[in-house]
C-alpha cells in the first residue's frame, strides 16, 4: 500500500518565484487497488505522481510505500529513485532507442542490486513480453515498433522488475482513440489480474472512470475531492469537479422547505425536489448539478411522482444516432438533456422533462 | 542611395523605383554574390591541385607535370612517419578534448555540482586566449628548460631529469586538448539538452543507478552527436598550426601543417612538396567533414526530441560533487589560471626568470612601455582592426544574400552555391595561405603582399561561420513578411534593405562580433600571407616569440587577451539591452 501525507512540492525554476506545484496532498491506497490523479493540465497531477516516484524532491510531507518511508521532510529522508523499486511507465514511453525490444525490458534486471543469471533473466523477460504479447517481436529495434507496441513495452519494462508500487503517467495519451479503448481495457485486466498497486494520472474523464477504484480530483495544485468513480460523477463536491468530470447542467437556488430527506429548492426553471444533505438548512443558496442525461424528457405529459416536472421549449437538437441532444428553453434558463432517439418533439415545439431528485447534486459553493 | 557590394564597387539605386529595375537589380546583386563565392571558393582550390602536380619552376626551367611531389611527400618513411604523426597528433587532441569536454557536459546537464555557472563562462576561454598565447605560456609552465613545474620539482624535490616535457607528442596534445575541450563541451551540451529526459528517468526508476545512467543511456544515446563532435575535433586538431609549430618542429616532430609551413620557408621553398602535403592534409579534412555531416544528417534513428518543455532531472551525487567541483577548477586553473599568470609574472620582468623571491624585486611594467613603443606597434594594431572589422562585414553581408537565395528561393542549383560557401569548412587555414599565395603570386592582379590578400584569407576562411549565424536566423523569417512588403510595392533591393537585414540582425550582429574576435587571433593563413610592413596581432606575437623577446611577447599577450575580454564583455552587456544573439 501506499499513503501520501501533507505533500507539498515546489518548483525554482532559475531566477524566478518558487511556484508551490502540489500541496498538502493526502491519500492512501489499499495494496492491489488502482488510483486515479485526474485533473486538467497543470493541476498537479503529474508533480505528485513525481514525487511519489522520487524524480521530484518534495518540499515537505511524508511519502510511504508498504509501510517503508521513502520520503519524509521530518525525518530527513530521501529514498533516491532508482532505490525505490517502483515501476513507471512515462507519457512518451521512454523507450530506449538504441536498444532490442528484449534488451530494453531485460535492462531493469540488468542492472539491479541482486545477480541474476542471464537465463534466469530471459525467462523473466520472455514471461512478461508474452504477457503483454510481444515475445514475437523480442529481437527487433524497438523504434520500430509500433504506437500501441511501444506502450505495451514500456508496461513490460516496468512490470519485469516485479514492483512494489507502479506508477502510471497519462500512459494511453499518445495512442490513437480506437487503440486507446482497447489499452484501456487491457490495462485493467492486468492490473486486476496482478493485484499491483497503482497510481493512474490522466487528463481524461472518461479514463479514470473505468479504470480506478479511486479518483483523486485535482485543481490548481490541491485535491479538491477523493471517491469512487460513481460517487465523483454522480455526487460532484463543487462546481470545478462537476464541470470537469463530463458535461453538466449547473443550476442556483435558495432551499424553500423540505423533509428531512426532501429538500424544495426554488431556482430559475421552477421548484426542483433534491435529496437532502446534511448541514443545508433553510434558506441556504445552493447550486445544483443535474447531467444531461438525467434531464428525462418526453413528448407526452409523464405521469406524476417524486420526480419535479417541467415544461420547456426546444431550442435545438442534434441526432447522434445512440442518443439526441437537446437544448431546451424553461422559464428563460437553457438546460441541456440527451434523450434516447424516439423523442420526437421539433424544434420550437413544447417538451415535458422530469427530473429524479436522486440525480439532482447539491453542489458546495 | 549608395550601397557596396562585396567586391567594393558601388551600386547606386533609389527607392520606389520601377518594378524592371528592381528585378534586374536583384538579379545583379545575386549573379555577384555567385561570381564572387564560386572565385573565393574554387580558384584557389583549383590552382593548389594543378600546383601539386607541378615541378618547381625557376628562372631557366619552367614548370613541367610530375607525380614526383607525391612521391616525395607519401613514398618515403620519413613521408608515413609524418602522417603517422598527424593522425595520432589530432586523434590523441580529439579524443582528450572530448573525454574532457563530455564529462563536464555531463557535470553541468545531470548532476548538482556546485559553480553551475561558471562552466559556461569557461567555454569562451579559447576566444579570448588565442592559441598561440596559450602554447607560449605552457612552454613556460612546462618545459624542460624554463619549466616553472620542473623547476619546481627539481628545487623542491631534488629531481634532476625534468618530470615535464611539453616538447613531445603528450605535450601537444595535452595543450591543444585542454584548449579545445570548450567546443566539445558546447556540442555535447547541444546534444545532452536534446534528448527526452524520461529516457534517462525510466532507466532510474527501473533500478540503475546515477553512473549506470550516464554509460548506459545518456552516452549511448548521444553517441551520433558525441561521434560527430569528435570528427569536428579531429578535423581542428589536424589543421592545428600553433601547437605543432611551436612545440613539435623545435625537436624535429612534424606533422602536415608544420611541414607545410617547413617546406615553405626552407630555402629554395618547395611549393609543390607544400602543395602535395597540402592535398594529404584537404583529403583528411573532407573526409572527416563528410562523414560528420552525414552522421548529423542521419541522425533520425536516435531522435529523441519530443519538444516538450521539461526541465532535465539534476541527480544528486552526493559527496562526489565535490570530486567533479574538483576537477573543474583544476581544469579552469590549467586553462586561464595558471597561463594567464605566467605571461602576467613574464611581462614584470626585465630579462625572463621563473617566479623565486629574488626575481620578485625585479618587478616593473617596463616591458609594456617598450611594447607600446615598439616601431610600427599602432600600425599592426590598425591593421588588425582593419582586417577583422572589414572581414566581418563583409563575410555577413556576402552569406546573407547567399542564405537569402538558398533559403527563400527556388533558383535550381542554389545548393551548389550552399556548398562553395560551406566548402572552406576543410581548408586548413595554412592550407588556405599557401593556395592563395601560390595563385596571386602566379596571376599578378597587385594584391600580393598587400593587405587585400590577408583580407580575401579571411572572408573565405570566416565564409561558413557567416553561413551557419545567417541561415539560422533567415529559416526564422517567415515568406509573408517579405511578400506582404512585395506587395506594397517595394523592390527586391529595397525589401532586403528594409526588411530581411533588420529581421536578420541578431544573427548578423552576433556572426559579425564572433567573425572580429577569431580574425584577430588569426595566424594560420596570415603566416604566409604577409609582408614586412603588413604584420597583424597574431604575427607580431609570433615574431616576438622567433626572436626570443618573451617578455615583450608576454606583455603583449596580457594586453591582447584583457582587450578582448573587455571587448566581448562589452558586447555581451550591449547584447543583452539590444537582443543580439549569444556569440
Amino acid at each position: 500500500m501506499l499513503s501520501v501525507e501533507n505533500l507539498s512540492t515546489t518548483y525554482q525554476a532559475p531566477g524566478a518565484k518558487p511556484v508551490l506545484a502540489a500541496s498538502n496532498i493526502n491519500f492512501s491506497v489499499p495494496t492491489g487497488r488502482l488510483f486515479t490523479l485526474l485533473g486538467p493540465s497543470g493541476c498537479g497531477k503529474t508533480t505528485t505522481l513525481r514525487s511519489i516516484a522520487g524524480l521530484e524532491r518534495p518540499s515537505k510531507g511524508v511519502i510511504k510505500a508498504h509501510d517503508t518511508v521513502v520520503y519524509s521532510s521530518a525525518g530527513n529522508i530521501f529514498v533516491a529513485p532508482n532505490h525505490r523499486q517502483f515501476g513507471m511507465v512515462f507519457q512518451s514511453y521512454a523507450i530506449w532507442p538504441h536498444m532490442t525490444v528484449f534488451q530494453n525490458a531485460a535492462f531493469p534486471l540488468q542492472v539491479q542490486k541482486k545477480r541474476l543469471s542471464s537465463k534466469d533473466i530471459r525467462d523473466k523477460v520472455m514471461k512478461v513480453l508474452a504477457a503483454v504479447s510481444l515475445d514475437h517481436v523480442e529481437e527487433r529495434e524497438a523504434t520500430r515498433l509500433s504506437g500501441g507496441q511501444q506502450q505495451r513495452l514500456a508496461l513490460a519494462r516496468a512490470l519485469v522488475m516485479e514492483p512494489r508500487l507502479l506508477l502510471l503517467d497519462e500512459p494511453l495519451s499518445n495512442l490513437d482513440a480506437k487503440l486507446r479503448d482497447k489499452m484501456r481495457f487491457e490495462l485493467k485486466k492486468m492490473q486486476r489480474e496482478l493485484g499491483l498497486t497503482t497510481i493512474y494520472v490522466t487528463h481524461d474523464q472518461s479514463e479514470a472512470l473505468a479504470l480506478s477504484h479511486e479518483i483523486a480530483v485535482m485543481n490548481e495544485g490541491k485535491i479538491v475531492q477523493i471517491g469512487s468513480p460513481r460517487d465523483i460523477y454522480e455526487r460532484p463536491a463543487n462546481t470545478f469537479v462537476a464541470d470537469f468530470i463530463g458535461t453538466t447542467n449547473f443550476v442556483e437556488g435558495i432551499v424553500r422547505g423540505g423533509t428531512d430527506d426532501r429538500l424544495v429548492v426554488d431556482t430559475r426553471i421552477g421548484q426542483l425536489n433534491v435529496n437532502a444533505q446534511p448541514g443545508v438548512s433553510i434558506g441556504a443558496n445552493v447550486s445544483l448539478s443535474i447531467r444531461p442525461e438525467d434531464v428525462h424528457l418526453s413528448d407526452t405529459a409523464p405521469a406524476p411522482s417524486s420526480n419535479s416536472l417541467f415544461v420547456g421549449t426546444v431550442r435545438a437538437k442534434v441526432f447522434l444516432g445512440e442518443c439526441q441532444d437537446f437544448k431546451i428553453d424553461v422559464n428563460e434558463t437553457q438546460l441541456l438533456a440527451r434523450a434516447h432517439p424516439s423523442v420526437r418533439t421539433l424544434v420550437g415545439e413544447q417538451i415535458h422533462i422530469a427530473i429524479d431528485p436522486e440525480k439532482c447534486t447539491l453542489l458546495a459553493a | 542611395m549608395a550601397v557596396t557590394t562585396p567586391d567594393g564597387s558601388t551600386v547606386h539605386t533609389s527607392l520606389g523605383q520601377g518594378w524592371g529595375r528592381s528585378f534586374d537589380m536583384k538579379w545583379v546583386i545575386i549573379g555577384l554574390c555567385i561570381v564572387v563565392v564560386a572565385w573565393l571558393a574554387l580558384i584557389p582550390l583549383g590552382f593548389l591541385i594543378w600546383q601539386s602536380f607541378a615541378s618547381t619552376s625557376t628562372a631557366q626551367v619552367p614548370a613541367v607535370f610530375t607525380l614526383e611531389n607525391y612521391a616525395t611527400a607519401f613514398g618515403t618513411t620519413d613521408s608515413l612517419g609524418l602522417m603517422f604523426n598527424s593522425l595520432k597528433f589530432a586523434f590523441g587532441t580529439a579524443a582528450f578534448a572530448l573525454v574532457l569536454g563530455t564529462f563536464f557536459a555531463w557535470v553541468n546537464e545531470r548532476t548538482n555540482t556546485p559553480f553551475k555557472s561558471l562552466f559556461f563562462a569557461m567555454s569562451i576561454v579559447p576566444l579570448i586566449i588565442p592559441g598561440i598565447l596559450f602554447t607560449v605560456s605552457w612552454i613556460m609552465l612546462a618545459s624542460p628548460q624554463i619549466g616553472i613545474f620542473n623547476q619546481i620539482f627539481r628545487d623542491w624535490f631534488g629531481l634532476t631529469t625534468p618530470l615535464f616535457n611539453i616538447y613531445s607528442l603528450t605535450g601537444m596534445i595535452w595543450v591543444d586538448g585542454l584548449h579545445y575541450a570548450p567546443i566539445a563541451f558546447l556540442l555535447v551540451t547541444a546534444a545532452f539538452r536534446s534528448m527526452d529526459p524520461s529516457l534517462e528517468e525510466s532507466a532510474l526508476m527501473s533500478g540503475a543507478s546515477v553512473v549506470q545512467v550516464a554509460f548506459k543511456i545518456t552516452l549511448k544515446l548521444a553517441w551520433p552527436a558525441i561521434l560527430a563532435a569528435f570528427l569536428i575535433l579531429f578535423v581542428r586538431g589536424i589543421e592545428s598550426f600553433e601547437v605543432p609549430a611551436l612545440l613539435g618542429l623545435p625537436v624535429g616532430l612534424r606533422v602536415y601543417t608544420s611541414a607545410i609551413y617547413d617546406a615553405v620557408h626552407s630555402y629554395p621553398s618547395d611549393i609543390g612538396l607544400a602543395s602535395a602535403y597540402a592535398m594529404a592534409l584537404l583529403l583528411i579534412t573532407s573526409l572527416g567533414i563528410y562523414y560528420q555531416s552525414r552522421l548529423s544528417s542521419q541522425g533520425s534513428r536516435f531522435s529523441t526530441v519530443t519538444g516538450k518543455g521539461f526541465r532535465p532531472r539534476v541527480s544528486d551525487i552526493g559527496r562526489w560533487r565535490y570530486a567533479t567541483a574538483g576537477i573543474f577548477i583544476l581544469y579552469c586553473i590549467f586553462v586561464v589560471a595558471l597561463p594567464f599568470l605566467v605571461l602576467f609574472w613574464a611581462s614584470l620582468q626585465k630579462y625572463y626568470a621563473a617566479p623565486s623571491w629574488a626575481a620578485l624585486h625585479n618587478l616593473s611594467f617596463a616591458a609594456y612601455g617598450k611594447v607600446l613603443a615598439y616601431p610600427g606597434f599602432y600600425g599592426v594594431v590598425w591593421n588588425s582592426a582593419k582586417l577583422a572589422i572589414g572581414g566581418a562585414t563583409v563575410v555577413m553581408l556576402l552569406t546573407s544574400v547567399i542564405c537569402w537565395i538558398t533559403i527563400k528561393t527556388k533558383i535550381p542549383g542554389r545548393w551548389v552555391l550552399d556548398m562553395l560557401a560551406s566548402l572552406p569548412l576543410v581548408f586548413p587555414g595554412i592550407v588556405l595561405g599557401l593556395s592563395l599565395m601560390i595563385f596571386y603570386l602566379n596571376f599578378d592582379i597587385g594584391i600580393y603582399g598587400t593587405l587585400w590578400i590577408m583580407l580575401m584569407a579571411y572572408v573565405i576562411k570566416f565564409l561558413p561561420y557567416g553561413m551557419r549565424y545567417n541561415s539560422t536566423s533567415m529559416i526564422q523569417i517567415h515568406k509573408e513578411l517579405e511578400e506582404s512588403a512585395a506587395m506594397s510595392g517595394a523592390s527586391w533591393f529595397t525589401i532586403f534593405r528594409r526588411i530581411v537585414l533588420p529581421l536578420l540582425k541578431p544573427g548578423l550582429m552576433a556572426g559579425w562580433i564572433y567573425i572580429i574576435v577569431v580574425s584577430v587571433r588569426e595566424l594560420s593563413s596570415s603566416i604566409l600571407l604577409y609582408s614586412p610592413g603588413n604584420e597583424v596581432i597574431s604575427i607580431m606575437i609570433w615574431e616576438f616569440w622567433q626572436n626570443g623577446q618573451y617578455i615583450e611577447l608576454s606583455a603583449f599577450g596580457v594586453m591582447m587577451i584583457t582587450a578582448l575580454f573587455c571587448f566581448l564583455m562589452v558586447v555581451q552587456t550591449l547584447s543583452k539591452r539590444f537582443g543580439v544573439k549569444d556569440v
